[in-house]
């Protein structure tokens, strides 16, 4: 026949470009959309959330509910309160002088805020990995036997020492060298030592604050493989400033931002893939894409 | 102005979709003129310039895989991006079937026509009407100006069906005159596809300003 019939498989290239992207198209499908896997279940249940440094509030009535065993990433501009959520969940910033905070943050149906709650108790079941790697100067072995020994663990340590650096990628590494000190590995080596320590005390839920904003491409590649990983067992959120990296590792993102008044709210928390390619809130919609921030 | 660069590699992907689609226009007008006025001349031309609308398309291509690489586009600049990768890849059709209409022209070479040449062109209006509807819906990020790209395909269909019947009929009582209606038939089926073609266009539209793939294309042909 002259002419063409149609040629359909072209139009997968779209696709497949929008996968290379690291977004799926299908993200965007209403007509077609598959059905939801089942939910979760909810690790962590913020209600009207607000919280002050002295008389400057910080953070406004956020209320959010983070899925168990999946990645929640936090994301916003500098200042929009992100890392104070997120450290609202394991009692943190009970540390810091002059902070008030209310609302409530439900885990396993207790509010970690209750009046007979102690903070030390919330961050057993709440790990907490940092920016900078930060190890203890002492042996690989000690830094993620610490907690444990302080917990009363009473298992076998070689055994929780083991699996603990196995989770965080990082056995094979050094499995011959335990008694190195953590401090003489790499950033990214240091920053797995430190996500070793976290889940070695079997916590339920494990927060990062930009845990790969210190390290290279490669090391940052294997941080967000094992988040992934991770998110098997735990429930994980992390703040990001990388939008690519949300997009890469989270399966929900919420978007914060501080407006005129600098109280950090929170303006849309959907899927990841939703967020990325199709936001509704006009605001976030301005964030990712760079017009601001 | 915040991610100057991108704004501007963005304007230019739109505007070389435009100029796409210009040249595949030109190439449907073209290759109708050539139908019409019998001119092998210029059906040869037609056949011989759709290499530049698939150079257009491939420069699009790199276009866009260096938007995706280099600038990481999110959102609703994704989806404009994405759209964009599909729609050449229709345009470049459509510049096929234009081609096609080209070749058809020279293989009738000089038989007589064995009807008047009333709704193919009439088609070929309307699928040129609908490609020109259809990029400005995109330019415009006019939903419903895409909407109505989809409703004209109707049009286009009925009157494919009104050839072929006529065709039909001319080929029943007269069996010499087949290997000519045939012809007709081949072009007025190119001309179907590209309207077909416009409704992709139109599709993704809608796709770049809500997020939502939708299915206009409705054609039984």
């Amino acid at each position: 026949m002259v002419g063409n019939v149609t040629d359909e498989a072209e139009r997968t290239a779209a696709s497949a470009a929008a996968r290379a992207a690291g977004v799926s198209v299908q993200a965007g499908v209403r007509a077609t959309e598959p059905e939801p896997a089942a939910e979760p279940g909810i690790a962590v249940e913020m209600r009207n959330i607000s919280l002050w440094y002295g008389q400057k509030q910080a953070v406004g009535n956020v209320s959010l509910d983070v899925p168990r065993n999946r990645v929640t990433a936090l994301i916003g501009p500098s200042g929009c309160g992100k890392s104070t959520l997120l450290r609202c969940i394991n009692r943190m910033n009970d540390l810091i002088d002059g902070v008030r905070i209310e609302g409530e943050v439900m885990i396993d149906g207790a509010n970690i805020y209750a009046p007979n709650t102690e903070p030390s108790q919330v961050r057993r079941h709440v790990g907490m990995v940092f920016q900078k790697p930060n190890p203890f100067p002492k042996s690989i072995y000690d830094n993620v036997a610490f907690g444990a020994k302080i917990n009363g663990y009473t298992g076998n340590m070689d055994d929780l020492v083991e699996e603990s650096l196995t989770k965080a990628a990082l056995w094979d590494e050094v499995k011959h060298e335990l008694k190195k000190s953590g401090l003489a590995l790499s950033g990214g080596q240091q920053q797995r030592l430190c996500i070793a320590r976290a889940i070695a005390v079997n916590p339920e839920i494990v927060l990062m604050d930009e845990p790969c904003s210190a390290l290279d491409p490669i090391a940052t590649q294997r941080i967000e493989d094992l988040m992934l990983e991770l998110a098997n067992d735990y429930t994980i959120v992390v703040v990001t400033h990388n939008m690519q990296q949300a997009a890469r590792v989270s399966h929900k993102t919420a978007f914060m931002l501080a407006e005129d008044d600098l109280v950090g709210r929170l303006i849309e928390f959907s899927d990841t893939d939703e967020i990325f390619l199709n936001p509704q809130d006009s605001r976030t919609e301005e964030y990712i894409t760079g017009r601001f921030g | 102005m915040p991610r100057e660069q991108f704004q501007a590699d963005l304007d230019r992907l739109q505007d070389g979709l435009l100029e796409m689609g210009a040249m595949v226009d030109r190439q449907i007008e073209r290759a109708m003129a050539a139908l019409v006025e019998r001119d092998v001349a210029l059906a040869d031309a037609v056949i011989r310039d759709d290499a530049e609308v698939n150079r257009k398309r491939f420069d699009l291509d790199n276009q866009v895989l260096h938007l995706l690489a280099q600038q990481g586009p999110m959102a609703r600049d994704l989806r404009v991006v994405i759209s964009v990768l599909s729609m050449v890849v229709d345009l470049e059709r459509m510049g096929d079937h234009a081609k096609g209409i080209g070749a058809i022209v020279q293989m009738m070479s000089d038989e007589p026509l064995v009807k008047p040449l009333v709704d193919i062109p009439e088609m070929a209006t309307r699928a040129r009407s609908m490609l020109n509807n259809s990029l400005d819906a995109f330019v415009n990020g006019d939903i419903e100006a895409a909407y109505r790209v989809g409703q004209a395909d109707d049009g286009v269909d009925e009157l494919q069906d009104r050839v072929y019947k006529d065709l039909v009929a001319i080929m029943i009582n007269d069996p010499a005159t087949v290997e000519p209606c045939t012809h007709l038939l081949w072009v007025a089926h190119n001309l179907e596809r590209i309207a077909d073609r416009t409704t992709n266009i139109a599709e993704r539209v809608v796709f770049a300003e809500t997020g939502e793939i939708v299915e206009m294309d409705l054609s039984t042909y």
